[in-house]
């Protein structure tokens, strides 16, 4: 069922206002819909025929989301999907306006959408999905969510609303016996790999696990090795990083329950070419310096961060808006043993902060900036491999100013 | 022979949220700076209480683990008392801060004991006090931290707070009191964590540890440019 032509045309027109006043992304569009047409969202995505797609965690949400799109893409389906940052409710509404046609149509198979863990909860009372991924449960953002355990109910009620498949994290304790009316499967890692991904309370609760439909079995660099059923796989992974190969696992699985007459080995080659998601290990190429910017949102993503990315010539930013997390204490949860010893430049509206993170682990900081622009004038000097550690606001702050001084 | 100082971690593994070990790392940094040497031992549910403490830190946790913890510290409540009243510094953060006063009553109405170090009690209410916090206090002057709890607060009229809020909640977000003070015994809600930005409440906890050990009666100084700076920052942040 479409939605409502009156709808449609006044999300359309606000839309329109928005970005000519120059507010493109801005939320109004969303915000109004919201108001005035409580089954808007409901109606544009209801006529998907393959149905809606969550992928909600803590972590790899927009990566994993980004893996699936392309997947689901290299196999020709339509794919709707949000875009980068908008990860709640009315960014979803705001995507839809831009996708729908006049008549409220959208020329999508399937919709694969990045949620927020809480906003996914809301999302899920309106609009059912057919096929959900739940990566994981981390400490992230505690002056929002408060508690793991209420994280993990918020995940659990996905399932609970996921009448096709719901594919979990099976390495996760807090989600392993999440229920669901739909079909439940796993994803994870094998025996050998466990002790790569620190878990975030101490693991182990738990000591059976579910046998795992797709299981990253082992990876050197870029080639991951991947089993599924009685088969192994080996794959180059377009990304790099440890827990990319570990996202692509839970990809996989995912997509292996959307299209179940697939095999693994037609996914390969487009396994090879997904390049890093924004602002998530993006490369840039600044005056001959190699800048590779990684965003950190928690503890066990900035451990697994400096193990992925073991540069020398480093530059850490940390802002505390809402988007970063308000309290910064979480620094001091991060194992920072791993970092090198002399830290460049440290950044952002909390350089101050990781600057006495850091003096508590005997390390040297080069000088401390709190704004960006004068801080990459610093650290950017000289060629060779430099690695920028930004929480969320700071990593848009920074690729901006490096989109705009040099090559992407 | 060059000194040492126990530090007793209660619950490292319950009560581990919002970085709270970093009041650990800044204990053993700051006594490692002056080249005293710093041995952290943890204590968990069911363990062994351990001989010659010289400082009791414990940290904030989920409700759950709070839960789970209360028994086993009742279970050595004795001991501990006994080293509030010697002197003994110590350092409880949130939920065991809460736990070191009489009760902790639920939202469902369920009466948590606490082993009465603190006269004081906590109820769990429906909203959240959370946000950074600015304190002015007697003792150590301006602390800086953030405080994320549901539990309010009350001291009994006998029991001096931390500090006098400047901004934020506090105990309760009423009384302008925050956290408490008995002996060299203090319970605050600030996480931050508390003591790498504020500094002389580490050194004085430090400082109480060395006296009572080895009869020093003074500190050597140590650089606090960064963490002044950072408190700085922090205290000027909105709510």
């Amino acid at each position: 069922m479409r939605p409502k032509r009156s709808s449609v045309l006044i999300g359309k027109t606000i839309r329109s206002v928005s970005r000519l006043r120059g507010g493109a992304g801005s939320a109004l569009p969303g915000l109004v819909i919201e108001k005035i047409d409580k089954n808007f969202m409901k109606d544009c995505l209801s006529q998907l025929p393959r149905g809606v797609v969550v992928v909600s965690g803590t972590n790899g949400k927009t990566t994993t989301t980004k893996i699936v799109v392309e997947l689901l893409e290299s196999r020709g389906l339509k794919v709707f999907t949000n875009r980068t940052g908008s990860n709640f409710v009315r960014g979803v509404i705001a995507a839809l306006l831009e996708k729908i046609d006049s008549r409220g149509r959208l020329d999508a198979d399937i919709a694969v959408l990045e949620l927020d863990e809480a906003w996914a909860a809301k999302f899920v009372e309106i609009v059912r999905p057919k096929y959900s991924l739940l990566l994981n449960v981390m400490r992230d953002q505690l002056d929002r969510f408060h508690e793991i355990d209420r994280t993990a109910e918020l995940l659990a009620k996905i399932a609970k609303a996921t009448e096709g498949v719901t594919v979990v994290n099976r390495e996760d304790s807090r989600l392993v016996g999440v229920e669901s009316p739909g079909e439940v499967r796993f994803y994870g890692l094998a025996e050998g790999l466990r002790a790569e991904f620190p878990g975030e309370d101490g693991g182990g609760r738990r000591l059976v696990r579910p046998t795992a439909s797709v299981v990253l079995e082992a990876l050197d660099g870029k080639m991951a090795t991947f089993r599924t059923g009685q088969k192994s796989y080996r794959v180059k992974l377009g990304m790099e990083g440890v827990y990319n190969a570990y996202n692509a696992a839970g990809a996989m699985a995912l997509v292996l329950a959307i299209l179940p007459e697939a095999r693994f080995s037609e996914f390969m080659p487009a396994l090879s070419s997904i390049q890093s998601a924004f602002g998530r290990g993006e490369e840039f190429i600044v005056e001959g310096a190699r800048v590779r910017l990684v965003l950190v949102k928690n503890p066990a993503g900035f451990q697994l961060a400096l193990r992925s990315f073991p540069t020398k010539e480093v530059m850490i930013a940390i802002n505390d808006s809402y988007a970063d997390g308000r309290d910064v204490s979480w620094l001091y949860d991060v194992d920072f043993s791993g970092l090198t010893e002399e830290i460049a430049v440290v950044s952002g509206v909390r350089a101050a902060d990781m600057a006495l993170r850091l003096k508590y682990d005997n390390k040297k900081v080069g000088a401390i900036i709190p704004e960006f622009s004068p801080a990459l004038k610093k650290f950017l000097v000289g060629s060779g491999d430099k690695c920028i550690f930004a929480t969320y606001t700071a990593m848009l702050s920074i690729r901006r100013l490096l989109s705009g001084k040099g090559i992407e | 022979m060059s000194q040492e100082l126990k530090i007793l971690h209660l619950y490292p593994e319950e009560m581990n949220l919002y970085g709270d070990r970093g009041n650990v790392l800044a204990l053993v940094r700051r006594c490692e700076w002056r080249g005293i040497r710093a041995v952290v031992v943890p204590h968990e549910i069911d363990g062994r209480f351990p001989e010659g403490v010289d400082i009791v830190f414990g940290g904030g946790g989920q409700d759950s683990g709070q839960k789970r913890v209360a028994g086993d510290l009742g279970r050595i409540s004795g001991g501990i008392r006994g080293m509030v009243e010697e002197g003994v510094p110590m350092l409880m953060i949130c939920g065991m801060y809460q736990l070191f006063g009489e009760y902790f009553k639920t939202l469902e109405g369920e009466i948590i004991r606490g082993i009465e170090v603190f006269e004081m009690t906590t109820v769990g209410g429906k909203e959240r006090m959370a946000g950074n916090v600015v304190v002015e206090s007697e003792r150590f002057g301006r602390i800086v931290g953030y405080e994320n709890h549901s539990g309010a607060t009350r001291l009994s009229r006998f029991l001096s707070p931390l500090g006098q809020v400047v901004r934020g909640s506090g105990n309760n977000g009423e009384d302008g009191q925050e956290g408490a003070i008995r002996e060299n015994c203090i319970g605050t809600y600030l996480h931050g964590p508390l003591l790498p930005r504020n500094p002389r409440i580490a050194d004085f906890l430090i400082l109480e540890a060395l006296r009572r050990k080895y009869g020093v009666s003074r500190l050597e100084g140590v650089d606090d440019g960064v963490e002044y700076l950072a408190q700085g920052v922090g205290g000027k942040r909105p709510r």
